[in-house]
């Protein structure tokens, strides 16, 4: 495994607010890491450092060997990484097809050249049919997004980013407002479609522990912008320390229950 | 690694995207202008001349606010720059409409360049305010620099040769004969031209801009730089409009970059439908008839354009085109199909 993401000594301040101390956090291109922590842990202002949003106070951060610190989000996608946000983030009045092919025009460079065809274009359809087929939308294609059921349009919302083709992709809360008993399937769908789209690196904010217990390679804690602990699932659930760091000790008998009956 | 499955999942039959629609009333409208001055009298087909310049200038706000989400309240400075530039080229001796055309895409695509350059970083009103207060600027120094511009007086515009040939014939006769059809076959290429970006790629990321900015980002979508291309284009069909309509007044008046002239284009816009595509032309016809005639019946005429703005904007908040397409069918949405 190679690394692929990785962050040096990152701190972020806003002004007299340290919203990360000293992060150092070196990401692989075959994992699938969970950032966990209490609210106001810091892993908000941690995606936004790793995908290029804000430029670290201090420290570095590099996505395949170069310099990611403050590009911006077009650059990013450019680079071979997409993020998905934790509100449904979608384009209400294009059709489905539209919303995917929005992507996979983009990189397919298609959209440098005003004149080139879209709608006639085998390239881009071939692409949409089978991210939408992998993401269950193949029936929707001709559907506005804006009267897809919520659960549709999250799904949408996270297809088009897949589409991309990233090597790399972070999502904040994927499964947030979704309800429970479809969680599972959501994330059985990202991680099929991961492995179909050839994305190798997956990192989720999460606050759904046995989410993270079933999926995850690594988990990286987060209290007050440190990092208290990266380390595989076994060792975290198995560590009430942590546990109580990060859902608090009312629920941590519980949680570490639940981790070792999904580890076992 | 490996990107791509051994087996492709299978296709689904229903999977064909939202079809063309709403080109229609256009190709109508079109056909329409081209057998006026056939079917009407020659007084009758001057008057509708500027449904021709201005669905060309409405034409590139389309763009700019149906497809892109950006509204310029200062777009008839655009007007100006190609109705100056056609008094100037032909007061120094270019006669020639063919450069007259190409003078005003290329001055008014270069000013809206710059303006757009500082412009379309602000989204919503801060946009809007900004358009109109260059626009504004613009009006003062056509109204100030007289001797530059002859102030309220304005500048003459000559009579045009077109294609080489010199016209010997009247006014009327010119306005409603060769130049109306020269000016039709113009409108019609850049409507096939604005047609065929709508319908590519790049049409497509407009859209998403218009729709959702930070989502667009995130797929890669160029959101300042394809804003300052729909602006740079929306300046220069702008700019060709003015040309036009410089042409077929003679004259080129500081009152075509007055802020009422960009309400007048947004009123067009929106009572045909911004979005679209047919719309804007449509709303250009309806508000070149209603402004001839009730300027004709009474001298209140404003006040009846504002009380059918009014009606509209509470009644068919899509305009015209757009409430229409909405009773189409079922999954059929103005904004999803051009």
């Amino acid at each position: 495994m190679n690394m692929i993401l990785s962050a040096q000594n990152v701190s972020k301040a806003y002004g007299s607010y340290q919203a990360l101390r000293d992060v150092s956090l070196n990401i692989g291109d075959t994992e699938f890491v969970s950032i966990v922590g209490p609210n106001g842990a810091g892993k908000t202002t941690l995606v936004n450092v790793l995908t290029g949003l804000s430029r670290p106070t201090s420290g570095s951060v590099h996505f395949s060997g170069r310099s990611i610190a403050g590009i911006g989000p077009v650059r990013l996608a450019a680079m071979g990484m997409a993020r998905s946000f934790q509100l449904v983030n979608v384009f209400p009045s294009l059709s489905v097809w539209e919303s995917i092919a929005v992507a996979v025009s983009s990189r397919q460079g298609k959209a440098r050249n005003p004149f080139a065809t879209l709608f006639k274009s085998r390239q881009i359809d071939d692409e949409v049919q089978r991210v939408a087929a992998t993401f269950g939308l193949s029936q929707k294609l001709t559907t506005t997004t804006g009267e897809l059921s919520q659960g549709e349009k999250k799904l949408l919302d996270i297809a088009s980013a897949f589409a991309l083709r990233p090597r790399a992709i972070l999502m904040d809360e994927p499964t947030s407002g979704v309800a429970s008993a479809d969680k599972y399937d959501i994330m059985e769908l990202l991680v099929k479609a991961a492995r179909l789209q050839g994305v190798g690196t997956i990192i989720q904010v999460e606050h759904d522990m046995t989410l993270v217990a079933r999926y995850s390679h690594r988990i990286v804690a987060l209290q007050e912008g440190r990092v208290i602990g990266d380390m595989t699932p076994d060792a975290f659930f198995k560590d009430p320390l942590m546990l109580e760091a990060v859902i608090g000790p009312a629920h941590s008998k519980q949680a570490q229950s639940a981790g070792e009956t999904l580890l076992c | 690694m490996s990107a791509l499955p051994e087996t492709l999942p299978a296709s689904t039959p229903a999977a064909r995207p939202l079809l063309l629609g709403g080109v229609g009333p256009l190709v109508i409208l079109l056909v329409g202008l081209a057998v006026s001055p056939v079917l009407l009298s020659a007084y009758a087909t001057v008057t509708l001349m500027p449904v021709i310049a201005y669905g060309i200038a409405v034409l590139g706000m389309n763009i700019l606010f149906g497809y892109t989400g950006m509204l310029s309240f200062g777009h008839a400075m655009f007007l100006a720059i190609g109705a100056y530039c056609a008094a100037v080229a032909t007061q120094h001796g270019i006669l020639s409409f063919e450069w007259i055309l190409l003078v005003a895409s290329g001055v008014g695509a270069s000013i809206a360049l710059i303006v757009g350059a500082l412009c379309v970083r602000f989204t919503h009103i801060f946009f809007g305010v900004l358009t109109l207060a260059i626009g504004m600027l613009l009006h003062s120094f056509l109204f100030k620099f007289y001797d530059l511009t002859g102030g309220d007086q304005g500048m003459r515009v000559l009579r045009p040769t077109l294609l080489g040939q010199t016209w010997d014939m009247s006014a009327t006769q010119f306005l409603s004969g060769p130049f109306y059809y020269y000016c039709l076959v113009v409108y019609v290429v850049f409507v096939l031209v604005t047609y065929r970006m709508i319908k590519s790629p790049v049409g497509l990321h407009l859209q998403a801009i218009r729709d959702n900015e930070n989502k667009a980002r995130y797929l890669g979508v160029h959101v300042y730089r394809l804003r300052l291309g729909a602006f740079v284009l929306s300046g220069m069909l702008g700019s060709i409009g003015g040309a036009m309509l410089g042409v077929s007044t003679g004259l080129a008046d500081p009152e075509l970059a007055y802020w009422t002239q960009s309400g007048n284009l947004i009123f067009m816009l929106v009572l045909g439908g911004a979005g679209t595509f047919s719309g804007p032309g449509v709303g250009a016809l309806i508000f070149v008839l209603l402004q001839d005639i009730a300027a004709s019946e009474t001298q209140y005429w404003r006040f009846l354009l504002g009380a059918t703005l009014t009606v509209l904007v509470l009644a068919l908040p899509d305009g015209l085109l757009g409430t229409l397409s909405k009773y189409r069918g079922p999954g059929k949405n103005p904004g999803a199909q051009p």
